[in-house]
């Protein structure tokens, strides 16, 4: 320290200019707290500014709006329809006529003389509604039932504020005067906005049926997809913690290997949807759009984060045990499979469980291994058909629907995040419990 | 035999072998288990990994290997004046595999015998409507010599597959022999098992090797591939990227970069500040209490999967964006045209990385040994003066290292972008406008029905390959920088 400069002689500061100096000082410091307080405001209302727009865009997709509509189909006009090229277009004109003889029955004002102009007002997938309906119970033809019908996912937005006078202008689809009669018929309690389970599940529907889509079909997907992921990884996983942690030597392969893993746990997911496409799609010729593809993909993306909670896991097991085994005559791997395994083992199955929740959220590889651009429409009928045959994911499905031009699918991709995040609170929380219930301080 | 039916096998003869092999070591000892050298259950446990593994791992090749052989057997049948002009051996064969596995859905349904398909003639019977009649649609008519390949294509696979199934059941007997004949009182069982284990541990821990030579392989045969259709010069310093299937594409990788450069600083712009703040007042000021809220209440944000921040981008920070920058909104300037931009893009991703940069410099400057901050205290410094003037230098390095790692997530950030930033590649220095990414452009050009073989395709693994080496030199400069500050004040 010889560059200290000799202190300069000069006259002390003044009492006043220190007190003005220590008062500044104390400024600083009070404006200093406050950034870091604002910071994390910041954070927080980001926080809520998120989960408010979730929740405020998403819960209307749990609701939808259904019309009941009472009607009689006798044997002669479903074995009329039954025997027309398009059998649908026969349904939905049944469908129309009788909306069209409700509403003169009750005496409702309608713009409307055609059965036909009624079809605004009803969801396309009514016909196919009533049709099946119908083949499962035959003994209704010629009964008086009333069926309750989705409504056009126009109206459907019309009930929950989404459509406006205003914004049906230019829309072909839906005339301002059909909202006249929707009015009247939401007066009459013939419309209905009800609860709708479908959307949680159904499955996903074309583009001009929003109000048909559910993430059901997306949801067997995930689920697939995670078992795939839990029974590759957990045991992949932690056979290669416990070589790391217990056995391996300090060697070049090693060093490798610990290099690769924390670099893997870097790389950008999309890289692996690549390593996906290119391996087990174009190379092993797996069929494209499996669940078993997005699951393979996703446990080697789950991997490191299961390897380092387990070496974690492994590391906070005390010595003592391993050394009390050994000294009664227990072999290395006994000693690590039958005392040390089992007390690190709630350690390891949180590091797991937080591990399938990040890749329940994961979409990106979903896309290069073609988990989007279809519409999936059939449930999986067994365990094979639900790895092998082309389905979605429920990150993917959402992705799909915000694609769509039509906004009422946005509606439905704010709730499928309801959904999506439900499941990963669910996780996370079974995760904190089992750490909070099984954590142990040595 | 299915493969399922064979793993299934091989199963129940190790459970088989376990019982076996401890049965005769009890035997061997005279129902003494005191005279064997190990417990009977590992005398168990040898007879079944002798029975089960190596045929496993021989199956697992098998399974892998077979159809790349058979198909290049069969390729050697193909004349050449089979495939036709416009079109090369690669489509042909997969025609090839689809007539086959068409062939054998029909056999599996019942729609034909299996004699019928294997003699089948295309210049007789439609076979593409005979096919379809099973489900099993055919783009275009079956081509008789593609027939006869996969007619050969099936014959092979099902000589493999009965010589899989002798094989492996072959292999798993002489295991099962094997062990059980070597089983006696003072066979060392013990050690024989737990070397096998120890065997799997390894494997195991190498299959994080085998990933990053996977992807590794992946990206660099693809790219050298597209470096040989479109010449490496032009992708990386042509100033336009437009792709078109038609031909004539112009795949310069400058613009996305500075699409994907400008999102990644707006995001760290965001979230360096409040993130550093936030970990300097949670470290230094807040009261346990307050840390025990915040801090997980932050995280939150880290755990929310990052296609809810792509929607979120896409209808409520973009238009909201749009109210207040573009054409009549409360600003009263017409900076931003549409919701997708580079801006909305940042700051989404920046709200995304707040928790991460917050938690990294939590534990760095958590790291910061109590002393320093003593001696200053003590010299009379206040709290935010030892912070600003003592610890935040002793930590830099480490908050240097984490906002390498922060910038390594925005460079590799997907759903975001794709969601958020638009789809137009331009070089331009408005925030407020839209342009795109690397991750967008992969996603775009890979996803959907295209030829695989073409540059417009391939390109997508040559900006794979940018991608990958940019984010692994972040993080190996950014991971060395933190172990080297960790180390300074162990």
């Amino acid at each position: 320290m010889s560059d200290v400069a000799e202190p300069a002689v000069t006259a002390p500061p003044s009492r006043d200019a220190l007190e003005r100096r220590m008062r500044a000082r104390n400024r600083a410091e009070k404006r200093f707290q406050v950034y870091g307080i604002v910071a994390i405001l910041i954070g927080l209302f980001f926080l809520v500014a998120l989960l408010t727009a979730i929740i405020s865009n998403g819960t209307g997709a749990f609701t939808q709006t259904f019309i009941s509509v009472p009607m009689t189909v006798t044997k002669a006009q479903f074995d009329d329809a039954e025997a027309s090229f398009v059998k649908t277009s026969k349904y939905r004109a049944l469908i129309t006529a009788a909306i069209m003889a409700d509403v003169d029955a009750r005496g409702l004002e309608s713009a409307y003389s055609r059965a036909r102009d009624y079809r605004q007002i009803l969801s396309d997938g009514a016909a196919a509604q009533l049709r099946t309906v119908l083949q499962n119970n035959p003994d209704q033809l010629g009964q008086a039932i009333t069926f309750n019908f989705r409504t056009s996912s126009r109206v459907d937005g019309y009930m929950k504020g989404r459509v406006t006078r205003d914004s049906i202008a230019r829309d072909s689809n839906l005339s301002s005067e059909a909202l006249d009669l929707v009015d009247q018929m939401v007066a009459a309690d013939i419309i209905e906005r009800r609860f709708n389970i479908d959307f949680v599940t159904g499955a996903d529907a074309s583009d001009n049926r929003p109000e048909q889509a559910g993430m059901g079909v997306a949801m067997l997907g995930s689920l697939f997809m995670m078992l795939t992921v839990l029974v590759l990884s957990l045991p992949i996983g932690v056979a290669a913690s416990i070589y790391l942690e217990e056995f391996a030597p300090k060697n070049r392969l090693t060093d490798l290997i610990e290099v690769n893993i924390s670099n893997l746990a870097a790389v950008p997911s999309i890289v692996f949807g690549i390593l996906g496409l290119a391996v087990f799609i174009q190379f092993m010729h797996l069929p494209q759009s499996a669940p078993l593809v997005g699951g393979l993909v996703l446990t080697l993306m789950t991997l490191p984060t299961i390897i380092i909670a387990t070496r974690a896991a492994l590391k906070a097991v005390p010595p003592s045990i391993r050394q009390a085994a050994l000294g009664v005559g227990a072999s290395k791997m006994q000693a690590v499979f039958h005392h040390v395994l089992p007390l690190a083992l709630p350690g390891i199955l949180t590091g797991t469980i937080i591990g399938l929740a990040q890749a329940l959220g994961e979409t990106a590889p979903l896309l290069l291994i073609g988990m989007v651009g279809f519409i999936a429409s059939n449930y999986p009928d067994g365990i094979a058909s639900g790895l092998l045959d082309p389905n979605s994911a429920m990150p993917a499905q959402i992705f799909e629907w915000a694609k769509r031009a039509d906004p009422a699918f946005y509606e439905r991709a704010w709730g499928g995040i309801i959904i999506l995040l439900l499941f990963l609170m669910v996780m996370n929380l079974i995760a904190i419990l089992l750490r909070r219930r099984f954590e142990r301080r040595w | 035999m299915p493969a399922i039916w064979l793993v299934a096998i091989v199963a129940l003869v190790s459970v088989v072998g376990f019982f076996v092999g401890r049965a005769r070591a009890l035997a061997a000892a005279g129902g003494e288990p005191r005279a064997l050298h190990s417990r009977p259950p590992y005398y168990g446990a040898n007879v079944a990994i002798f029975a089960a593994v190596p045929a496993f791992l021989v199956l697992a090749v098998w399974l892998l290997a077979q159809p790349l052989i058979v198909s290049e057997l069969v390729k050697g049948d193909i004349a050449p004046s089979a495939v036709p002009p416009g079109s090369n051996l690669s489509l042909v064969m997969s025609d090839v595999t689809r007539v086959a596995n068409g062939l054998d859905a029909a056999v599996a349904a019942g729609a034909m015998t299996d004699e019928y398909a294997q003699n089948i003639r295309a210049d007789f019977t439609d076979v593409r409507a005979r096919l379809g009649s099973v489900g099993v649609a055919l783009a275009s008519n079956v081509d008789q010599s593609v027939l006869i390949a996969a007619q050969r294509y099936r014959a092979l696979t099902g000589t493999g597959e009965l010589l899989r199934t002798l094989v492996i059941l072959g292999i798993a007997a002489a295991g099962f022999a094997f062990a059980v004949l070597r089983t006696s009182a003072d066979f060392r069982a013990r050690n024989a098992v737990e070397r096998a284990i120890g065997t799997l541990l390894i494997l195991a821990a190498s299959i994080a090797i085998l990933t990053t030579l996977g992807i590794v392989l992946s990206l660099v045969f693809s790219t050298i591939e597209f470096f040989g259709l479109y010449p490496a010069q032009d992708f990386f310093l042509s100033l336009t990227w437009s792709p078109s299937f038609g031909g004539g594409s112009e795949l310069g990788i400058i613009p996305l970069l500075w699409g994907t450069l400008y999102i990644s600083i707006i995001a760290l712009l965001v979230a360096v500040p409040i993130g550093l703040m936030a970990a300097v007042y949670l470290a230094e000021y807040a009261t346990p209490t307050v840390r025990a809220v915040a801090k997980p209440l932050l995280e939150v944000l880290a755990g929310i999967p990052t296609i809810v921040y792509g929607l979120f981008a896409l209808l409520t920070v973009g238009p909201m964006l749009v109210s207040v920058f573009g054409d009549g909104g409360a600003l009263g300037v017409d900076w931003m045209a549409g919701g997708t931009a580079v801006m909305t893009a940042g700051l989404v991703m920046g709200i995304m990385l707040i928790p991460f940069v917050s938690s990294l410099s939590d534990d760095i400057i958590n790291a910061v040994p109590q002393a320093m901050r003593d001696g200053s205290l003590g010299l009379g410094a206040t709290k935010s003066e030892t912070i600003r003037k003592v610890i935040l230098p002793a930590a830099l390095p480490g908050i240097v290292g984490a906002v390498l790692l922060a910038a390594s997530r925005a460079i590799g950030e997907t759903m975001i972008v794709v969601l958020g930033a638009g789809a137009a590649a331009r070089l331009s220095l408005n925030p407020f406008e839209a342009m795109t990414t690397v991750t967008a452009k992969i996603v775009s050009q890979l996803t959907g029905d295209q030829d695989f073989a073409s540059p417009e395709a391939l390109v997508a693994f040559a900006l794979g390959m940018s991608l990958f080496v940019l984010t692994l030199g972040l993080n190996i400069v950014a991971l060395t920088i933190v172990r080297k500050y960790r180390e300074q004040y162990e």
